[in-house]
């Protein structure tokens, strides 16, 4: 008897955990507007404007930034976002990657043309901050993290700069085996 | 007929079972929530004139933008530099196209006598790039 109230008790205890977790699950990836911290809750155009979880519910998850994959959002279909507001703009896609070595102890950097091409324009990049010759402009891990370079999007509106990994990814070895190739 | 001892032993029992469930409940979702009061990654708060003006600060989801925009479509057809305070926006060249107004004129998007819509944010705010799931990166450095 007292055994199965033991782990009635316990079973219950989980119950609640779980419940609670999934709960919060459904809405925690998101924070409603009225409850941001910048948003003025008592503004009528709270109710009218979306919701976080509303416009990026339903998009590719991610574990960082916006907890969304942008990439894969537009690539899966799930979004289309215009590429120009003018009747004729230009989509100018480069599939190339740059490679970054002097990275010390981390791995090399693999900058990819592709990605940054889908959402950019060459003229945001090009040629400042970074000159069109690949190796041309001095760039920094401190630069990056004081907002500069690729700092003026990754860590603010791009995947931030946590996420080590995403862009340094090559090996030496594999740097040096491609080099070799060329 | 139960003796007093063995009756104690079981409200006590009841006691602990019930004060199980209240930390359950309890600590449960606190142990679980996610960090309060946090604005999407890349929210821009606008505040250089609007308070001074009498008006709240905008704030500015670039999660929004993006959903259906490119971010080269502001960045480079708008002219809006990639620095937050960087971009002189004045309501009056906006009327006439400017920066937000060149979408913001009731045709793609509502009109720019929706004050409100944009002019949400709390007072107080000063102009700033914000963001839950950040690095500490340019919007605090």
């Amino acid at each position: 008897m007292m055994g199965m109230e033991r782990a009635l008790s316990r079973m219950s205890l989980l119950l609640v955990l779980l419940l609670a977790s999934s709960a919060l699950a459904g809405q925690g990836r998101f924070t409603a507007l009225s409850a941001d911290g910048l948003h003025d809750p008592k503004v009528p155009a709270i109710e009218l404007l979306q919701q976080p979880a509303d416009g990026m519910g339903s998009l590719p998850p991610s574990s960082s930034g916006n907890m969304v994959d942008w990439n894969e959002a537009v690539r899966g279909g799930y979004i289309r976002p215009r590429a120009t507001l003018l009747e004729e703009g230009e989509v100018r896609l480069l599939d190339t990657d740059i490679l970054m070595p002097r990275t010390g102890d981390a791995l090399v950097v693999r900058f990819p043309h592709r990605e940054h091409t889908e959402w950019l324009d060459c003229s945001n990049c090009h040629p400042k901050p970074f000159a069109e010759e690949a190796g041309k402009t001095p760039v920094s891990m401190l630069q990056i993290l004081m907002g500069d370079y690729c700092g003026q999007c990754h860590g603010a509106v791009a995947f931030p700069l946590t996420e080590c990994a995403r862009c340094h990814s090559v090996s030496h070895d594999e740097y040096r085996e491609y080099r070799s190739n060329r | 007929m139960m003796n007093i001892a063995s009756t104690a032993a079981i409200a006590d029992r009841r006691g602990r079972w019930l004060a199980r469930w209240a930390c359950a409940l309890l600590l449960g979702p606190l142990l679980l929530s996610p960090v309060p009061a946090a604005a999407e990654y890349g929210d821009v708060i606008l505040n250089r004139n609007a308070e001074q003006e009498g008006v709240p600060p905008v704030i500015f989801p670039h999660w929004f933008h993006r959903i259906r925009f490119r971010c080269k479509v502001c960045h480079t057809e708008l002219g809006f530099e990639m620095r937050v305070g960087a971009n002189p926006m004045e309501m009056s060249g906006m009327t006439e196209g400017q920066y937000c107004g060149a979408c913001h004129n009731g045709e793609i998007a509502w009109g720019l006598d929706q004050c409100v819509m944009c002019h949400s944010g709390k007072p107080g705010l000063s102009t700033d790039i914000r963001g839950g799931h950040e690095t500490s990166g340019p919007g605090r450095w």
